[in-house]
């Protein structure tokens, strides 16, 4: 190193930056970018500008560099694969040594790889596909407050997907009358109710008036059914001193369940508010508002996997993955390819479900998978059969538009969701045969019955926009 | 519709897991059963009174039947607790060791409290 002398100038990146005989080291932090450059600059010096500019790089040579060994800690582009199908975009693999990341913070690694990169002028496009974690960098982060496994044991929820709904109307309700709609849910048989991601403390029904209420609506509901109820509540605030007051306050009402918004609140509010919930014995529930900003772009943004893996890092107990079958945006196989990130201690590469890397969670605990949005009790069978029992089904509409009201609603789900797992378990294949198994558990449920006819012709049917890249 | 024509929703003590389905009968139960043994997780049975349902812990029936292949075997001991303990719930469990977690638990006989 003490040979080079500085030359002032601009060079090209490849001559530092790409390296193709690079052998990535297991503690590196590797990252997968879809690109898209400006027409005629070569792939090489795209892909090696994308791992300058989001590591040690910047436009010119600068004397500074020599007073450290920056072959140390520099960023390295090590490959680079076409897009199936696209002749536009490439992938760039992105190597990056662990020491360039402050432990613990996915703050800092998002800084570095999705900052300045993403407006560079060479790129006409830029998206963030997928990081591989190291293991010795996932030791460092706290993770879910609770993970799967606690909070089935503190709930008592074992052997099926849990049941949950977002209280409606979203806003306007008061406090008092928003208790009751909480109330009606969990008695007719739902595990929890959700604050909507709207629900902050607005004039017409202050945080704290709802909290109380909804505290009341979840001890007499216990009391009456003998299940363990929660509601998450919303501690999404405007500052993060709000937002842990507004947390004790929940604990102090008897809630198990705490709510955040972990886009819009940002990364350091929600790891803040994980280390409490941690410290406190709450669980905590993940909204995901404005990640369609971000992820939905085909060519640009940041998929919704590496979102859901930095939430795991990060710390959250549900997240929300989309529903495959309802209103909202979701290839299947892409869902289930993060749904995975987020429950299992080991995912191999699967490019069939947009997996880019290995990735080893270690003993990092499991995140549980909510399903919300547009679904009903005729998706039961489906949503069981895509997201398994480690998931949270959340039917809003689907419970609170019962014609019999939310209490009827919320068995209509019950019997729905039970009926099919009980025949997944006696080895039917219950996605095909829905219908059968729906209508036979109808006979003893009128709940369910009027359900299944109020929703019959309900569907969504559009085109994906975000697909998986295939040729 | 009018809405004083809709049901009433009486709410009841539910149980948690299957708790909204109607009674299983045998054949019910015996594929439940076959569900926890095929899945490699122990068979478990445990009961309580009604009155202290919502406590995390119940009275466990003797060990869990670590290993236990045989569905006949593990209905035999499901009967054998009832009749010992009328009063109460009995609830089937599977342990699975992998997950640290019960794969499976239900309410198969419900106490006359």
């Amino acid at each position: 190193m003490s040979e080079s002398s500085y030359k002032a100038g601009v060079k090209e990146y490849r001559e530092k930056y790409w390296t193709p005989d690079y052998v990535p080291l297991d503690t590196d932090l590797l990252a997968c970018f879809k690109v898209t450059g400006q027409p005629e600059v070569p792939r090489e010096e795209v892909a090696a500008a994308v791992a300058a500019e989001s590591s040690t790089g910047t436009w010119s040579t600068v004397w500074s560099e020599l007073l450290t060994d920056l072959e140390f800690y520099k960023g390295r582009a090590y490959r680079i694969e076409d897009v199936p199908g696209d002749s536009e975009s490439f992938y760039a693999f992105v190597a990056y040594p662990i020491d360039l990341f402050e432990e613990g913070s996915v703050v800092n690694v998002l800084t570095s790889l999705v900052g300045n990169v993403f407006g560079f002028k060479a790129l006409k496009h830029l998206r963030l596909e997928d990081i591989r974690f190291p293991i010795a960098y996932i030791k460092t982060c706290g993770g879910p407050p609770a993970g799967i496994q606690v909070e089935r044991d503190r709930l008592n929820k074992y052997g099926r997907p849990m049941l949950g709904a977002t209280i409606k109307p979203k806003l306007g309700l008061s406090a008092k009358n928003y208790g009751r709609a909480v109330y009606e849910c969990l008695r007719g048989g739902l595990d929890m109710t959700k604050d909507d991601e709207n629900v902050n403390s607005q004039p017409f029904m202050r945080w704290r008036d709802r909290f109380e209420f909804v505290g009341e609506a979840i001890q007499k509901a216990e009391q009456e059914t003998g299940e363990r109820k929660g509601h998450y509540l919303n501690v999404t605030a405007a500052t993060p001193e709000e937002m842990y007051k507004r947390a004790e306050f929940a604990k102090e009402v008897g809630s198990p369940i705490l709510m955040h918004d972990f886009l819009t609140g940002g990364f350091t509010a929600n790891t803040g508010l994980a280390n409490w919930c941690r410290e406190n014995g709450m669980l905590l529930h993940i909204h995901r508002a404005m990640h369609a900003v971000i992820d939905r772009h085909p060519k640009h943004g940041i998929h919704f996997r590496v979102l859901a893996k930095c939430l795991r890092l990060s710390g959250g107990d549900h997240l929300h993955t989309g529903t495959v079958v309802g209103k909202l945006e979701g290839d299947r196989n892409s869902t289930l390819g993060f749904v995975d990130q987020l429950r299992e201690s080991f995912i191999p590469e699967d490019r069939s479900r947009g997996v880019f890397f290995d990735q080893d969670w270690g003993s990092l605990p499991g995140v549980f998978a909510v399903a919300s949005g547009g679904i009903h009790v005729w998706h039961m069978p489906a949503l069981v059969t895509i997201f398994g029992d480690d998931s949270m089904l959340q039917f809003g509409g689907g419970t609170q538009g019962h014609p019999w009201g939310n209490a009827a609603g919320a068995a209509a789900n019950r019997v729905a969701l039970e009926a099919s797992v009980k025949a997944r378990n006696e080895g039917r294949v219950i996605e095909k045969e829905s219908r059968d198994i729906l209508t036979e558990a109808a006979r003893t449920s009128p709940e369910l019955a009027i359900a299944m006819e109020t929703w019959k012709e309900i569907k969504f049917e559009f085109e994906t926009v975000d697909k998986l890249d295939v040729g | 519709m009018q809405n004083s024509e809709t049901a009433n929703f009486e709410t009841s003590q539910t149980l948690e897991t299957f708790g909204f389905l109607p009674k299983m009968n045998q054949s019910e139960i015996q594929a439940q059963v076959a569900y926890i043994i095929s899945n490699g997780w122990s068979p478990a049975i445990e009961h309580e009174h009604p009155s202290r349902s919502f406590d995390h812990y119940w009275t466990m029936w003797k060990l869990p039947f670590f290993g236990e292949r045989d569905i006949g075997a593990v209905m035999a001991e499901l009967e054998a607790c009832h009749r010992a303990f009328p009063d109460h719930h009995v609830r089937l469990t599977g342990y699975d060791n992998y997950t640290q977690s019960q794969g499976s638990a239900f309410v198969v006989f419900e106490g006359r409290g």
